[in-house]
């Protein structure tokens, strides 16, 4: 009996003075932190994406405290339904943003630009790009080891294994820009989604003289300067051989996509293939004609596309882009 | 028989072409002259697109203390300034010359009688060598006269001169010593006298007996220069690892061979500052070795800068007409791969190797297995496998933290690697980063 | 036409190959195995071969669904070792669990070769030890010529278990070295074990470090509590020719990825294995210390890989 009561004494005793020192230990060493901090990280994605330009989540809601406003803060991948959650909590107006996405600006699938030589070395982006050009001619496009793939936290990029560059799934992708980092060749921008997800863009960024890119790839921009007299807007400037359109003035007419010569500028989502305005002289017919035979067949491949993700018990889907690519041509 | 203490690998040397004596390569119809050949700022072209160019004339001026300049190798008319395709398939700016005829410029001393007197001040020398444009031909390709002007405090009590010649395959500076041997002594002569030292010391791996017998015997009619045998074990033509093996001193981590009091120069630059201060001859040419397993005519041939690479390779034999192959610019542990053939050659060109199929490919990757034996082979003292993993992981501030910018990119680890894993390809690639980092902090400061 | 950043060549070195290197110094101790112990001993090193390359294979093939890594043969390595390790007598479904835990607990769930913190063929061993301990300490003795018999009539215990119990009856200096004693099937003979270091050394497939510190920290260990005239002490000779010490040494603690990196470390890391090995085979419960110390060393590794590192180039040693 002895033993037992002694034994609850000294176990009690233990408990309380531990039970003191942990209560003088929390107070002296507590940390003072706002409760709205840990409220934010809660509505907060969490992936740590860094694509809101701080450090992880934690570190965009201690920002987002700090400042007390949400001016030039914006969480890309929840957008804006997050980022009403957030102002909501601090009690101010959210910014507006309009979504974003990545896109691949370079057209050089195996079809349009060839090997010329086999890279040997460690598999990745910025160690073949500092050791060379790459493996295909072209010194300025997708070199196709996929730095970008592998940083995605949401595996929205992916390295197209038949046509051999990288694609990026809209419906995953968040635009929050950490591939467009990884890109040695910054051949990764984020654009505006559009409305509908429609968007005209150069999917090119050579610099070469126009006939040494054309040499390397098939669909690239040779700087020609067509598409910037083209456009009613002023979108395309012609920069280095290069031609860049500005998501912000361009009203997606599509005149510059008819007009290119290459194919090197991309519009995506459209339901129509673009339209030629009038066929004025004659000469221009013959270089148009087959674009918008392409362009019908990406816009199909587009489509395949959402079928394959609404529809996923579907097994053969695969079969399927090529029939209809068939029955086009 | 000395040697430098940590690390180090020992291939076999392969050198095909030793026993090849130097030809000189014929003029090309057309040639292109990069900007940059040679670390620092490219250039500053002189010349106008359609002016006639005699050979040795300056055609670009180097801009700024680390830059060198340029001298027409060819006589000719200047067809245009414009990018041309570098042997990596990149852009560079460079300067296309139609060759016509060999005219060239008056002031050239071009008998071969040896010119041994001369009374220049250490500063007359500099200048000299500064206005011939030579760069370290060992590779890295430093501005020599940066290498010579030693700012106060710092003082060298002993000349290097690299005869090592460690990387298989290579035999350019082999032949060079061999057949210039004098004209090297005076070369050592003058540059003793631009930095002021009484001693010289010549190292060269016992693979080449011949060299150390021929220089051994010249030595003794030359106060102050010694010849000092070395073992064969890569890399000891690395500056910081010459210099231990010959004298005993360790470079610090981040410092420079000045700072242990020694200056290291590569023989093909001695000869180079012969001919420039004795002859008056720019820096134009240098001799490069054409080699490989399967070449018919392994060979080391003068070239002159701007030659295309093309036909050093169809003088040596051509490439193989079927198989894949790899191309290199410089030996087989440290030499870039290349694959534009038609760019010029340039003073980086040291040699040009060419791998058969059985040895173009590197073997599988596998896991690591944590053997250590990277880090017995590197002559650095530092963790290959650590530093690659943690570049892999992008562990900027852990990898500065473990000495990578120590690394001389020397290939022992990969060359020693059972697990063929590409550790120097992410070693360099944190390199480069880290390197980055260290310069805007210190911009910043 | 390929290209690829520097160095364009190789040594030709491979993990394969290191590990037939090690797999063909372990010949001779394995050719004394099966004169000493006959059919018994082939038995449970195939059955142990097998289980571990069929473990490896299934568990590649349907778990991590990555191709077939049986050709670097470290399967087949710890297959051996493991089997170096166990009495030749010992049931043979026993040993196909000794063998899955070594593969599938010991290597694969850490992701194969190269990422696991213990050596494998030890964590079979060990597990099997303090699962069945009855059958892992039966050893048969040594049947010399009469190849064809499956021991299991005689059965003794060993001189390090013996010695435990407080009983001292040191075999003959000559069967130790030829391997004429009690013991698990690999461990007997120190000639051919040290036939095969010499083998390791000459291929450079190991450096001298790691076993030469064990043996000595051992030797000296013991040594000193032979002469302090110790509770059963006996010489320190005996002590590194009985029982698994010099297989450990020269095979099991050498394994590339559960031993420090660096040279310095190899010592430190031996030097802890001889103690630990030591103390537990003057104090510990068990007969036989090695296996124990070997894992705990394992487990210390990552900290010596931690703290110590090479002597770097240009470095001044500070006083």
């Amino acid at each position: 009996m002895n033993i037992v009561i002694t034994s609850i004494v000294i176990l009690g005793a233990i408990g309380c003075l531990s039970a003191v020192i942990l209560y003088f230990v929390a107070k002296k060493f507590k940390v003072e932190q706002d409760d709205r901090i840990d409220q934010i990280v809660e509505v907060l994605p969490g992936a740590n994406c860094g694509g809101c330009g701080f450090a992880g989540c934690q570190g965009f809601a201690t920002a987002c405290v700090n400042a007390g406003s949400l001016e030039n803060k914006f969480c890309p991948v929840g957008g804006a339904p997050v980022m009403q959650k957030v102002g909501s909590i601090l009690g101010v107006e959210a910014s507006e943003a309009e979504p974003m996405v990545a896109v691949v600006r370079c057209n050089g699938t195996c079809a349009n630009r060839s090997k010329t030589n086999t890279y040997d070395g460690a598999k990745n982006c910025r160690i073949a790009a500092s050791h060379y050009a790459g493996e295909t001619g072209c010194g300025y496009g997708c070199l196709r080891f996929g730095d970008c793939a592998a940083v995605c936290n949401f595996g929205a990029i992916k390295v197209n294994p038949e046509t051999g560059i990288v694609e990026v799934d809209e419906e995953l992708c968040t635009g929050c820009g950490s591939c467009a980092k990884a890109c040695p060749h910054n051949v990764i921008e984020i654009r505006k989604k559009g409305l509908k997800g429609r968007r005209v863009y150069v999917g090119c960024v050579n610099k070469d003289k126009g006939a040494i890119a054309r040499k390397a790839c098939k669909a690239a921009c040779i700087g020609c300067g067509k598409c910037e007299k083209t456009c009613p807007f002023g979108a395309i400037k012609v920069e280095n051989n290069v031609a860049y359109i500005d998501f912000n003035v361009c009203k997606l007419c599509r005149k510059c996509v008819v007009e290119c010569p290459t194919g090197a500028i991309k519009d995506v989502n459209f339901p129509t293939p673009p339209v030629k305005p009038a066929p004025k002289p004659a000469e221009d017919v013959k270089p148009v004609e087959p674009k918008i035979e392409e362009v019908k067949i990406e816009e199909v491949k587009v489509e395949e596309v959402k079928i394959e993700e609404v529809k996923v018990e579907e097994v053969k889907v695969d079969n399927k882009p090529d029939a209809i690519e068939q029955s086009l041509f | 028989m000395k040697t430098f203490k940590i690390g180090g690998v020992h291939p076999n040397d392969s050198k095909l072409s030793a026993s090849q004596p130097i030809e000189v390569m014929g003029l090309p119809a057309k040639a292109v002259i990069p900007l940059s050949q040679h670390i620092g700022a490219p250039a500053t072209p002189v010349v106008e697109k359609g002016a006639h160019v005699v050979v040795g004339q300056l055609i670009a001026q180097g801009t700024g203390f680390m830059s060198a300049n340029i001298h027409s190798p060819y006589s000719g008319t200047i067809e245009k300034i414009d990018n041309a395709v570098d042997a990596w398939g990149m852009p560079c700016k460079s300067i296309f010359i139609n060759v016509e005829g060999d005219e060239w410029d008056e002031s050239i001393d071009r008998t071969d009688t040896l010119v041994r007197a001369f009374s220049y001040t250490p500063e007359e020398i500099v200048k000299k060598i500064s206005d011939a444009g030579i760069v370290g031909l060992g590779g890295a390709c430093f501005p020599t006269h940066v290498k010579l002007s030693i700012k106060a405090p710092a003082k060298a009590d002993v000349l290097i001169i690299n005869g090592v010649e460690c990387e298989p395959y290579l035999t350019c500076d082999h032949r060079l010593m061999m057949e210039h041997g004098e004209e090297l002594m005076i070369g050592i002569k003058i540059l003793m006298k631009a930095i002021n030292v009484d001693r010289a010391i010549i190292g060269i791996e016992c693979n080449k007996p011949d060299v150390i017998k021929h220089l051994t015997d010249l030595s003794i009619k030359h106060f102050g220069i010694e010849v000092c045998p070395l073992k064969m074990h890569y890399p000891q033509g690395g500056e910081k690892q010459l210099i231990d093996a010959c004298i005993g001193r360790q470079v610090p981590s981040g410092a420079l061979p000045i700072s242990v009091g020694a200056v290291v120069d590569n023989v093909a630059t001695c000869f180079a500052v012969y001919e420039a201060v004795q002859k008056n001859k720019p820096l134009i040419d240098r001799v490069v070795t054409i080699t490989g397993d399967k070449m018919s005519h392994p060979c080391n041939l003068k070239v002159r800068f701007g030659t295309p690479l093309k036909d050093l390779i169809d003088k040596a034999g051509g490439l193989p007409t079927e198989g894949e192959y790899k191309m290199i610019a410089g030996g087989p542990m440290m030499g870039r791969s290349f694959c534009n053939i038609d760019s010029p050659s340039s003073k980086r060109t040291s040699g040009i190797l060419i791998l058969p199929e059985s040895k173009a490919r590197r073997n599988e990757e596998e896991n690591c297995i944590r053997c250590g034996k990277c880090i017995d082979a590197c002559p650095m003292g530092l963790e290959p496998y650590l530093l690659s993993r943690l570049s892999e992981v992008k562990n900027w501030d852990l990898m500065e933290e473990h000495n990578v910018m120590d690394c001389i990119e020397c290939g022992c680890c990969l060359y020693t690697c059972p697990a063929n894993r590409p550790l120097l390809d992410y070693i360099r690639m944190g390199k480069q980063t880290v390197g980055g980092i260290i310069r805007a902090r210190a911009q910043k400061k | 036409m390929i290209v690829s950043p520097s160095p364009h060549i190789h040594n030709n070195d491979s993990v394969r190959k290191d590990m037939l290197n090690v797999l063909i110094a372990l010949i001779p101790a394995y050719l004394v195995a099966l004169y000493y112990f006959g059919f018994g001993a082939l038995c449970v090193s195939l059955i142990a071969i097998a289980s571990c390359l069929l473990c490896e294979w299934l568990i590649q093939k349907f778990l991590l669904k990555k191709p077939c890594s049986l050709g670097n043969c470290s399967a087949l390595l710890t297959g051996v070792l493991l089997s170096f390790n166990l009495p030749s007598n010992l049931d043979w479904w026993i040993v196909v669990i000794g063998a899955f835990v070594a593969i599938g607990i010991g290597k694969m769930t850490f992701g194969g070769l190269g990422n696991n913190p213990f050596n494998p063929a030890l964590v079979g061993r060990v597990f099997l030890l303090v699962s069945f301990p009855a059958q892992m300490t039966t050893w048969p003795r040594p049947l010399q010529g009469n190849w064809m018999r499956y021991t299991d009539a005689e059965t003794g215990a060993t001189f390090l278990s013996k010695l435990n119990e407080g009983i001292i009856e040191i075999p003959k200096y000559t069967d130790m070295l030829f391997g004429n004693i009690g013991g698990s099937f690999g461990e007997v003979s120190a000639i051919a074990l040290l036939v095969g270091f010499i083998y390791l050394l000459c291929t450079k497939t190991i450096t001298w470090h790691i076993p030469v510190s064990i043996i000595i920290t051992v030797f000296a260990f013991t040594g000193i509590y032979y002469l302090c005239g110790g509770n059963n002490a006996v010489s320190p000779c005996v002590h590194l020719l009985t029982g698994g010490l010099l297989l450990g040494a020269i095979f099991m603690a050498t394994d590339y990825v559960t031993s420090p990196m660096t040279k310095c470390g190899q010592l430190i890391y031996g030097i802890g294995i001889g103690v630990i090995t030591s103390v537990i085979r003057l104090w510990g419960a068990y007969p036989e210390g090695m296996s124990f110390a070997i894992l705990i060393m394992n487990a210390v590794t990552p900290l010596i890989n931690h703290y110590v590192k090479p002597h770097r180039f240009g470095e001044v040693v500070k006083k």
